[in-house]
């Protein structure tokens, strides 16, 4: 989809994890050498395109800390350095890139979660919504409560399975309550919760990453 | 080492950063909310009646300060209350014929308990909150005269009512050696399934005087 | 040095006692319909405040300078309050704290065993456990916040800071009140409820000698003390009683009385939405004719300055205990304040309860968070509840892995294996191929429905998407092989 905007798209394979999930468990000191990695990896991108809210969100909550604690100039400049240029997938598209309509076509009803991180801490506001609503065909069904959290919280999940359930059972109800075909989300975590309640529950609703309907320019949308 | 100086060695020892100037840093705090209100004079006293009635007070309003005492005459006979508590300094002047004003001379809770209202002056008004401030002393009574009877009726000077919170408290804010009370309604709980119930404890109705 | 906080130390930890609040769905309904209730208000009650966010970064900076200069306003909020006729108590623990409180109610109540004090809401006393402590000593305490009435005349434990007995409903109440107050005849309506609290105190009141109340402030520059109420109960309590014992953190100091502009427009709107609640009474010290002639202060630090070392820890301190965070959190809405096993639950109550007592008690409440971050959007003195709860998260995970333990624990195991995964993209990779080989054995229907070991936390509920045949690593890959080709076929079939 970005390089039918005329863009040239780089994806190091070396690139592993940014580093989240062993920071937000606790397991700091583990998360050292993956952030390491990350700056190392992209440190000379023109833009990095983050399609995960979470990861930008602790990339900008936490690198800064992380690289002052090791006490590593260098690491430092190059955490400073390399922030500015890195973009969640709708931020590239709405703010730095500047466009809305991506000519994307997707005959079908979706309802947009927006996600924690993607809405407290990066502040993404309605770009999404922007990018939807210029879809050829996408019917945009307003999420109830959508601003609650889906329960998946990362290692949460599996450490209090039960209340992430509870939450979950909430949030499937609220999505399966509009009616839509798809749900979908900026964070493929959230959205692999959402779906683990739905699909276990029978509901045939499915979850898209944002970037995957923006994606589609056949006139079916591409599902089968 | 005694409580005191234990606590206080446990926290210095924790803040680990050099002394400096409480007063100073204080002062250089920057304070960029709202301290003075924009409304006009009309629109703060339209305010301050829309929040009173809002928050279940009541409201009557004269003009010169001759109404008064028909204002409280009025604000008792619609209680069918024929005794109402006052300071000992209360005008005498703004009090009407007809009732039984009982001087609060030191009076012991027994003698308090059991009489139906109370009448007292305040110190400031808040417009945007629909909050009366006393500060009790002088007209505006001992604490214990404007809690027990079940209805408050207060006088307040259009002049007293500011726009803002922050305004209220720089008027008052010399005057903390007495006991403090700000007021926003009648007593109320939303304890029960966040139902908001009107009148607990203090009293089940509070009557502004608007005046001046 | 004893630190309590409640009854933290017999508490089960958070999932096991979440799991069973879970079941009670009498409990869940009370709990998401008044933190509903609650959290529409505090929306429309900020929403017409034009300067909200000016003045909650002027309650957190008020906050964060009394903090750094503590031991400056401690002392010259002692000093002014002593001045005024006050007397200042320091209780550097929860036994101190009841100590203190025990033998001044023995020096001006006597020694006749069934003594009423009056109390008004105060967390304080619920931490240092002050009701157990007073009637271990033969001193008969009676709440009068209508809620702490609920929850003592109950046998209960209080499940939110602002609003102790919101897990139970109007009919839970009214059978409450039938049996402890000898009203067969009571009916569930909020208002005979709220009569007959009326009634039943009324004469408590007027006979009390000597009340306890906490505060929601200290001022230094003026000695003065406040409460922040809405009944009317706590104006009773601070005002009939000859004898006033006022129990307050240190935590809870603030500069000068001006400060409280800010502290005032904030505490109540996001408390409960009001745009100020009715009562707030604000003394100094004694005043001769009207109210107590003896006024005590214990200032109490149990575990407190133990958060003042680290800058991230200290911020908790700045809590004002509003409650938004616990109204805002989807975890408590879900399981509501008793599975947090603290008096503190909720969001702040994850960081400020294991903080207090060193890690000793409440280690999994740092991870009963999703770190969705609502709580520090509410939060009307701007703490970061979500990178709170992650640093502490991370001294658990180091003093769990200073332990032969902790170091074997499957967590531990599993999480250092995926760093080292992690740290080569070799790796990664055929660990992606080993599990989309191993998976198989766990599919059915195409799903993952009943994985082992942690990962089966989360298929007992959901299933889980298998790993596809293909990654979008491998298509890059295969699709950089055929290089320029695919390219051009792409832009063919697009034109």
């Amino acid at each position: 989809m970005i390089e039918r905007l005329g863009h040239t798209v780089e994806f190091p394979v070396q690139q592993t994890c940014c580093g989240q999930m062993h920071y937000n468990t606790g397991y700091h000191r583990e998360a050292v050498p993956l952030v390491r990695r990350f700056v190392e990896m992209f440190r000379d991108a023109e833009a990095v395109c983050v399609p995960s809210a979470s990861c930008v969100a602790m990339m900008r909550e936490h690198y800064v800390m992380m690289a002052e604690a090791e006490n590593d100039p260098a690491f430092l400049a190059d955490v400073h350095s390399l922030l500015p240029r890195v973009f969640e997938f709708s931020e590239l598209l709405v703010n730095r890139l500047g466009i809305e309509d991506v000519g994307a076509t997707f005959p079908h009803s979706v309802t947009y979660h927006p996600s924690c991180h993607s809405l407290r801490m990066l502040h993404v506001g309605d770009a999404p919504v922007k990018l939807l609503r210029s879809v050829r065909g996408l019917n945009l069904l307003e999420l109830p409560n959508k601003e609650q959290c889906c329960g998946f919280g990362g290692t949460f999940a599996v450490k209090n399975p039960d209340v992430s359930v509870a939450m979950l059972t909430e949030k499937d109800a609220c999505v399966v309550q509009t009616g839509a075909e798809i749900v979908t989300a900026l964070d493929n975590s959230c959205l692999m919760q959402i779906y683990g309640g739905l699909h276990r529950s029978g509901s045939k609703v499915r979850t898209m990453h944002l970037a995957e309907i923006l994606e589609s320019i056949e006139p079916t949308g591409g599902l089968a | 080492m005694t409580a005191r100086e234990e606590i206080l060695a446990r926290v210095r020892s924790a803040l680990h950063t050099a002394p400096s100037d409480p007063v100073a840093a204080h002062a250089r705090l920057s304070h960029t909310y709202n301290r003075i209100g924009k409304l006009s004079r009309e629109a703060c006293l339209e305010l301050f009646i829309d929040r009173l009635v809002d928050y279940d007070s009541e409201i009557l309003q004269v003009t010169a300060e001759s109404e008064i005492p028909q204002a409280i005459a009025k604000a008792l006979q619609h209680a069918d209350e024929h005794r109402a508590l006052v300071a000992p300094v209360f005008p005498a002047a703004c009090l009407p014929p007809g009732f039984e004003f009982k001087l609060d001379n030191a009076l012991p809770t027994s003698e308090i308990e059991g009489v139906a209202a109370v009448v007292t002056t305040c110190e400031a008004a808040v417009a945007a909150t629909g909050t009366i401030i006393l500060v009790h002393d002088g007209a505006q009574g001992r604490r214990v005269i404007t809690l027990m009877p079940d209805h408050h009726i207060c006088l307040v000077h259009r002049d007293q009512v500011f726009e803002l919170l922050p305004e209220a408290m720089t008027a008052i804010a010399g005057r903390t050696t007495k006991p403090i009370t700000t007021i926003s309604g009648p007593s109320a709980t939303s304890d029960i399934e966040m139902t908001r119930i009107r009148g607990v404890h203090g009293p089940r109705r509070l009557t502004v005087i608007l005046y001046g | 040095m004893s630190v309590i906080v409640g009854k933290t130390s017999q508490a089960p930890d958070f999932p096991i006692a979440a799991k069973s609040a879970l079941k009670n769905d009498q409990l869940r309904r009370n709990v998401a319909h008044a933190t509903n209730v609650i959290r529409n208000k505090r929306a429309l009650r900020v929403e017409e405040m034009p300067d909200w966010e000016d003045l909650r970064q002027a309650g957190s900076d008020i906050k964060a300078h009394t903090l750094a200069h503590l031991d400056h306003y401690l002392e010259e909020f002692a000093r002014n309050c002593e001045l005024a006729g006050g007397k200042v108590h320091w209780a550097r623990d929860a036994d101190e704290a009841n100590s203190i409180a025990i033998n001044l109610i023995r020096h001006y109540g006597g020694t006749e065993p069934g003594l009423e004090v009056i109390k008004v809401k105060t967390m304080t006393s619920d931490e240092v456990q002050m009701n157990h402590a007073l009637e271990a000593a033969g001193i008969k305490p009676i709440e009068t916040d209508l809620a702490d009435m609920i929850v003592q005349l109950g046998h209960d434990e209080p499940s939110h800071i602002v609003v102790p007995a919101l897990h139970k409903n109007r009919v839970e109440i009214r059978d409450i009140f039938r049996k402890q107050m000898g009203l067969p005849e009571l009916t569930e309506q909020p208002e005979d409820l709220t009569n007959a609290a009326r009634h039943y105190l009324r004469d408590r009141f007027l006979r009390a000698k000597i009340g306890i109340s906490g505060a929601n402030f200290a001022i230094a520059a003026t000695g003065s003390v406040g409460v922040v109420e809405s009944e009317g109960n706590g104006r009773m309590c601070v005002t009939l009683p000859e004898v006033l014992i006022t129990l307050i953190g240190i935590e809870k100091v603030l500069p000068t009385f001006a400060d409280l502009e800010v502290i005032l427009q904030t505490l109540p709107r996001s408390a409960t939405g009001e745009r100020m609640n009715p009562y707030n009474s604000i003394w100094t010290g004694v005043t001769p004719g009207d109210g107590p002639q003896a006024f005590h202060v214990i200032l109490l630090d149990n575990g407190r300055t133990r958060l003042l070392e680290d800058e991230i820890e200290r911020e908790t301190l700045a809590c004002i205990r509003c409650g938004a965070c616990l109204n805002a959190c989807p975890v408590y809405r879900e399981t509501g304040g008793h599975a947090y096993g603290s008096i503190y639950s909720g969001p702040i109550g994850a960081i400020l309860s294991p903080q207090l007592q060193s890690l000793e008690h409440s280690r999994s409440l740092p991870f009963a968070s999703t770190l969705c971050g609502a709580c520090y959007e509410v939060c009307p003195v701007k703490i970061n509840i979500p990178e709170v709860l992650i640093h502490l998260r991370g001294r658990v995970v180091r003093e769990d892995q200073k332990t032969l333990g902790g170091k074997l624990s499957a967590e531990n195991i599993a999480m250092q294996t995926v760093a080292t995964v992690f740290q080569d993209h070799r790796r990664y990779e055929a660990a992606q191929r080993l599990a989309r080989i191993g998976q198989t054995i766990f599919k059915r229907d195409g799903q993952l429905t009943n994985l082992p070991g942690m990962a089966g936390g989360w298929t007992r509920s959901r299933d889980l998407r298998p790993i596809p045949k293909q990654s979008f690593r491998d298509w890059w890959k295969a699709r950089d092989k055929n290089g320029e080709e695919t390219r051009e076929k792409k832009a063919e079939e697009r034109a």
